[in-house]
């Protein structure tokens, strides 16, 4: 009995901030996502009314809201693949036998996960700048024509993923590189003892013994760019015409630009299911996958 | 055949060298340019290094923009989320590894299983709590919702279950109270992942934009990373001075990286091998 005292007053610290600080007030966001609060009722409780499943049938009739919507699929949908093929492309490229002074590539290629996103949105937003950015520049000289990246709706997505690539593929670097070194060396000999060229080895040793990394890679990717927020923001302010508009962005400019806390919930709980079911389908890929 | 792997050696590590000037071109750009006069770095054709080069871009931001306040908030913000947090979460991990008590493992995964649910979907009402408890536009607004953290927990937690049982019932055996224990036996173990999960809270306290940004409005409590978004707003012609505030934005957390590079990564392979 006297070493469960104990032990409580071990986790209760951080049990009670947790549960305060996240836990209720998910609840409380759930119980608002039902309701109209608003600036009248940050002003006076008494105005705060039930409303039921209003909010989330007026976003689906939002046209913004399906906008910011297909921005950020957009955004999941080119930006994890671009993302995964760099971080394993550059995780084979570290792990092979010919490269030399890896751990300055290492670290030189994981630099721009550890910066302030904010601070490096900037620096990009310079170097994409239509007449005077570097980035331009450079297409220039290739006798390319110059890009209106941020300021032609078509371009101003490509533009953030190209940002977003760069930002964090030396995150999942450094998990599929930790996955290729556990890949027994004895695999490979067996499979050139069988005479796999490199790719097919690549093929049928290295790819399915990184699945569990990858599916790792990817829920953590998926999941990460569902929350796409900063880069719109700094770079683009959600222009031109909406087209960098994402769902978090569309949630704080009704939450913390309008007020319309109840609306915004609502939002915050249809970004909540949509990671939650991409989540599950990785899973079940997976499964599918294994049991092949 | 010796020829064949020549060219595969120049291509592997050709391709790395260009990738590495991909990842450290901009921020290369990023200091060049923070020492470049104003006006200098949109002339065309684009210079890559100042013609000659000046501090006057970070005179103009310390001393006019007030970037000494904000980087100090920052220090501080980060600094107390740091320490706070590393007291709530070794205490937590290493009792839900050692300690035995009534739902222990029901709780932890309760607790795991609520990483699924983005952040964001408890800042609303999380604003609401601030407004109620007066922290909003002060430090304890940001500083107090980070005091724990699941992922942190969970880290201690994984580290801590190769103490041997042994070790901590001789100590019991002894007379030794829990909390010397703690203090004596288990903290030292600890060390490491102390030292992993400190610059790994330090950083990420140190990015964070999302929270800082709608918890503190009033100037004088702002991060870094909020006032310089701010200001990227009302100077949007000011290159150098904007670089020059990257600068000092980046500058601290990346030298901090490269000084315990390995405790950090070890923290990331750590914290995602919880599948």
């Amino acid at each position: 009995m006297k070493l469960n005292w104990a032990a409580w007053a071990f986790v209760a610290p951080a049990l009670i901030v947790i549960a305060v600080f996240f836990f209720l007030p998910v609840l409380a966001g759930f119980a608002l996502s039902f309701t109209d609060f608003d600036i009248y009722a940050l002003a006076d409780i008494d105005n705060l009314r039930f409303v039921g499943f209003a909010n989330y049938l007026e976003l689906l009739q939002t046209p913004l809201f399906w906008k910011a919507l297909g921005n950020t699929l957009y955004f999941v949908g080119v930006g994890v693949p671009l993302s995964i093929a760099a971080s394993l492309g550059a995780a084979l490229l570290l792990n092979s036998k010919l490269a030399r002074f890896r751990p300055f590539f290492r670290v030189a290629l994981f630099a721009p996960v550890v910066t302030t996103l904010v601070a490096v949105a900037i620096v990009w937003r310079y170097l994409l700048h239509t007449r005077s950015g570097l980035i331009n520049y450079g297409l220039e000289s290739l006798g390319l024509a110059p890009i209106d990246w941020l300021g032609d709706p078509r371009w101003a997505m490509p533009a953030i993923i190209l940002f977003a690539v760069w930002k964090n593929f030396g995150y999942n670097m450094i998990i599929f590189l930790a996955g290729l070194q556990s890949i027994p060396e004895e695999h490979y000999e067996a499979a050139r003892i069988d005479g796999a060229s490199s790719w097919q080895q690549l093929r049928y040793v290295t790819l399915p013994m990184l699945r569990p990394a990858l599916l790792l890679v990817a829920i953590i990717t998926v999941s990460g760019y569902f929350q796409l927020f900063a880069e719109p923001y700094v770079m683009t302010q959600g222009n031109p015409l909406q087209s960098t508009v994402s769902v978090l962005y569309f949630m704080y400019q009704e939450g913390f630009t309008w007020w319309s806390l109840g609306r915004a919930s609502a939002i915050a709980f249809l970004l909540f299911a949509l990671i939650l079911a991409a989540t599950l389908l990785l899973l079940r890929w997976n499964r599918r996958v294994e049991t092949a | 055949m010796k020829g064949t792997s020549r060219t595969q050696w120049l291509l592997a590590n050709g391709v790395l060298v260009l990738l590495a000037f991909f990842a450290l071109f901009p921020l290369l750009w990023m200091l060049s340019v923070s020492f470049m006069q104003p006006g200098e770095a949109s002339s065309l054709p684009p210079p890559l290094l100042p013609r000659s080069a000046t501090l006057a871009n970070y005179h103009e931001l310390f001393e006019r923009a007030g970037m000494g306040r904000y980087l100090a908030n920052s220090l501080l913000v980060a600094t107390a989320i740091t320490f706070l947090s590393l007291v709530f979460n070794l205490a937590a991990g290493y009792a839900f590894a050692k300690l035995r008590f009534a739902g222990r493992d029901r709780i932890f995964q309760t607790m795991l299983a609520a990483l699924v649910i983005p952040a964001q979907v408890a800042m609303i009402p999380l604003f609401l709590i601030m407004k109620w408890l007066h922290l909003v536009n002060s430090y304890g607004g940001v500083i107090v919702p980070a005091m724990a953290t699941v992922f942190g927990i969970f880290l201690v937690r994984q580290y801590a279950r190769s103490i041997p049982n042994e070790l901590l019932e001789a100590a019991r055996i002894d007379g030794a109270g829990e909390w010397r224990i703690f203090a004596t036996i288990v903290l030292p173990l600890l060390k490491p992942i102390v030292v992993t999960l400190a610059i790994f809270t330090f950083l990420a306290s140190w990015n964070d934009f999302m929270w800082p940004l709608i918890v503190l409005s009033d100037q004088a409590w702002q991060t870094a990373p909020v006032a310089l978004a701010g200001l990227s707003r009302e100077h949007v012609q000011d290159n150098e001075l904007m670089m020059a505030g990257s600068v000092v934005t980046v500058l601290p957390v990346l030298l901090l990286f490269l000084a315990l590079q390995r405790h950090y990564l070890e923290g990331l392979l750590l914290g995602s091998v919880k599948g």
